[in-house]
């Protein structure tokens, strides 16, 4: 088994114990969900329902004209409260759809579709009107990113799940591997891509032991182990380990031929055009040192954190931080009654003790951050000048084009927020460019 | 729910490596050539070497008004690696102002650990050379004495300027008069193999270091003299652990690489043609001067730039 991987990046320790083996556990339904109308990249939705209005399970409540958005759905069948700013994971309040939940649940009868006589359009219609954005994170529009502009000769599912703790890819992969493919195979065709690619860590191999088993007849379809290394499901790095190709700072994957979507969105994708279902649940980890009962749970779209806390037994010991995401790129949260977005795969409980340092030191220039960073940067002088206030040098440095994996800090033995330093350069950058315009 | 949450910018995990376990290493690689000294030159290595540390420790807290005296651990080490390059036994004010010049001029002048230009030992070295040079230079380097913990040492010349040529095996062990710390190139190399194992020095600079010495020697005066140069006087000492130093020394690969080359030519150009007879201590001073312009001119190529995409 040869197995691929980028240069630089860290090894991490995994933590992937606590929920690997956990099969998926739909949770019940709490009494109340928010539903943000921006929860993705481009342009926030608009309510179309409004306080008092009945709401079904799937019913669109929010959309836009613009072209990168994602309409939203209500998750549940109810009775909408408001729709007013909410607090959102990123600290910010977002203008969201708040809906009581009925305690008695009309059964949703979803259609179904042979997905094999659905032609491109009617694949791509499906897609966007299922709302489906990018899960691993990013929460970019997907039927923006199947409509590349070039020829793409290569489809990447991203299956790395290189966050150390999170494991709601990996057990899909083992209990959804058939939804999987079907949807791979309807984003292949979307893209009309000759090769279809599993980039997958090997600390997952009865992961890549299903996919293995069920590709066998499929023409084109390929796992291929990579190495347990972060960031390797950063899409320019997993672009990188899988076909060696180099996407410039600046450019998109489709710019090399190529298309990455997550394992959780191909599911999605197939969800959409099997039953015509919208993204109004997901799959994500509930775990940590501090969780009492880690799992992987099935949650609908707007479920406050803390419903989903209380149903994963609560705190074990002293609650340190919880954190939305992964622990290298996730959002400590303040607050508990967040609600979970579709880009949410985890929570995480971090007892004190996990909680990191926050006290930092001077650069030392111990280099550690520049052998480790995966674009090639100089992490040290760029955290300097945006430390110091030379957001100019910290552009210079290439600020921009820095993705804030945290490879940066996690190594640096001055205990640096390097990333911190980074986002604020991003944004007086961001600022000055603007004020010159 | 009523909890306290710490809240913080991602990332939420953290290596457990820090500052202070990097500076405990250093001291721990450091324990092989402390020991030999001790066991070549007697106690009175161990005094200089408590002294040096002792007075570094000591500026240190004072100049940062901190209680806490060992602090990150890098004010112990400068004071150690100071106490490695003086001969094993000048008088104690000698050795206490070395320290308090190395950590006072040599570092907090510039705003403390990390903002240094030059590596605060090796300018506390340099300001002894230039003012007390008669008690870092000529008749006071004592012939070692193994097993003997005396104090009644017979002095002797240095192998750099003895007449007679040193064997190449007593310059590995280190049973030759020098320097506290670089008589022993393999007490060094067994502490810099620690380095190596935690990931805390790089092979670019001792190899570019080392090699260019073998080299011009090798060229200057056949296969002994190449060997001789590298074991001789401070080249081992300055290669593996001062022009190491990590904040004073290049962060880039390739700049690594040329940093190590040039504080090797430089030492060489002072042995063979300079006035001195050592020139570890200017050369590694000179290139820690030239750190941030080699660091400029060796950016690595960033992800994905220059090289065209083949799609």
């Amino acid at each position: 088994m040869t197995v691929k991987t980028f240069s630089r990046g860290v090894f991490l320790p995994h933590y992937k114990e606590f929920s690997e083996n956990k099969s998926i556990t739909a949770i019940p339904l709490p009494k109340e969900v928010v539903i943000p109308l921006h929860q993705h990249t481009g342009a926030p939705c608009r309510a179309v329902v409004k306080p008092g209005d009945e709401v079904k399970a799937g019913q669109r409540i929010g959309e836009s004209d613009a072209f990168v958005t994602a309409f939203i759905h209500a998750s549940v069948d109810g009775k909408v409260k408001a729709v007013e700013p909410r607090p959102y994971f990123t600290g910010t309040n977002v203008e969201s759809v708040v809906i009581e939940v009925d305690a008695k649940q009309g059964e949703t009868a979803w259609q179904e579709r042979d997905v094999s006589k659905l032609n491109i359009d009617q694949i791509k219609d499906a897609i966007k009107n299922a709302g489906i954005v990018g899960m691993g994170g990013a929460a970019f529009p997907t039927h923006v990113k199947l409509s590349p502009p070039t020829a793409i000769d290569a489809f990447i599912v991203n299956a790395c799940e290189c966050e150390p703790f999170l494991t709601c890819d990996h057990r899909m992969m083992v209990e959804m591997t058939d939804a999987l493919i079907a949807g791979a195979r309807l984003i292949q065709k979307v893209v009309s891509a000759p090769r279809v690619i599993f980039g997958v860590e090997t600390n997952k191999p009865d992961a890549i032991q299903a996919l293995n088993a069920k590709i066998a007849g499929e023409t084109g379809f390929q796992v291929v182990p990579l190495d347990v290394k972060y960031p390797q499901g950063s899409e320019k790095q997993l672009i990188k380990a899988v076909c060696d190709r180099e996407v410039p700072p600046g450019k998109l994957p489709f710019d090399v031929g190529v298309v990455v979507q997550n394992v959780a969105t191909c599911i999605a994708v197939y969800d959409a055009c099997r039953y015509d279902k919208p993204l109004i649940e997901r799959v994500l980890t509930v775990t940590g040192d501090a969780a009492a009962r880690p799992q992987n749970i099935l949650a609908r779209i707007g479920t406050p954190i803390s419903h989903i806390i209380e149903h994963c037994g609560g705190f074990k010991g002293e609650a340190g931080k919880v954190i939305m995401g992964g622990p290298m790129t996730g959002w400590a949260q303040t607050r508990l009654d967040i609600p979970i977005v579709k880009g949410t795969s985890g929570i995480l409980l971090f007892s004190q003790a996990m909680v990191a340092e926050t006290q930092h030191m001077a650069c030392v220039r111990c280099g550690k951050c520049v052998d480790h960073c995966p674009m090639f940067l100089y992490p040290n002088y760029i955290g300097t000048y945006a430390e110091t206030g030379r957001f100019d040098l910290a552009a210079e440095w290439g600020a921009m084009v820095c993705f804030e994996c945290g490879v940066c800090v996690y190594v640096c033995p001055s205990n640096r927020p390097i990333v911190q330093f980074v986002r604020e350069a991003k944004r007086q950058i961001a600022a000055a460019r603007a004020a010159k315009n | 729910m009523e909890r306290k949450l710490i809240v913080s910018s991602s990332p939420h995990l953290k290596s457990p490596e820090d500052i202070q376990g990097i500076m405990i290493d250093v001291l721990i690689a450091l324990i092989p050539a402390a020991l030999m000294a001790v066991f070549l030159f007697g106690y009175r290595a161990l005094i200089t070497m408590v002294i040096a540390m002792v007075a570094a420790m000591a500026a240190e807290a004072i100049i940062l008004r901190k209680g806490d005296f060992f602090g990150d651990g890098s004010a112990a080490v400068t004071g150690l690696l100071l106490a490695m390059t003086l001969p094993p036994a000048p008088p104690w004010w000698v050795v206490a102002i070395g320290s308090v010049i190395a950590i006072a001029i040599g570092k907090q002048v510039y705003g403390g650990l990390g903002s240094n230009i030059f590596n605060p030992a090796l300018v506390g070295r340099a300001v002894l050379v230039v003012s007390w040079g008669s008690y870092l230079a000529g008749d006071v380097w004592l012939k070692p004495l193994p097993f003997a913990f005396t104090a009644d040492l017979v002095t002797k010349a240095s192998p750099l300027v003895a007449e007679q040529a040193t064997s190449l095996l007593d310059l590995f062990i280190g049973t030759v008069s020098g320097s506290l710390g670089e008589t022993s190139a393999l007490a060094l190399i067994i502490g810099a193999a620690w380095l190596f194992y935690k990931g805390h020095i790089d092979w670019r600079i001792p190899g570019g270091f080392i090699g260019i010495v073998f080299l011009f020697g090798l060229c200057s005066g056949g296969f002994y003299d190449g060997i001789f140069h590298v074991l001789a006087g401070g080249v081992m000492l300055g290669a593996l652990f001062m022009a190491t130093d990590m904040v004073t020394s290049p962060v880039t690969p390739v700049g690594k690489l040329i940093f190590g080359t040039g504080c090797g030519l430089i030492t060489m150009l002072i042995r063979l043609f300079g006035s001195l007879p050592e020139g570890v201590t200017f050369g590694i001073l000179l290139m820690n001067g030239l750190t941030p312009l080699i660091d400029n001119l060796t950016l690595p190529k960033r992800f994905g730039e220059v090289k065209k995409s083949n799609a």
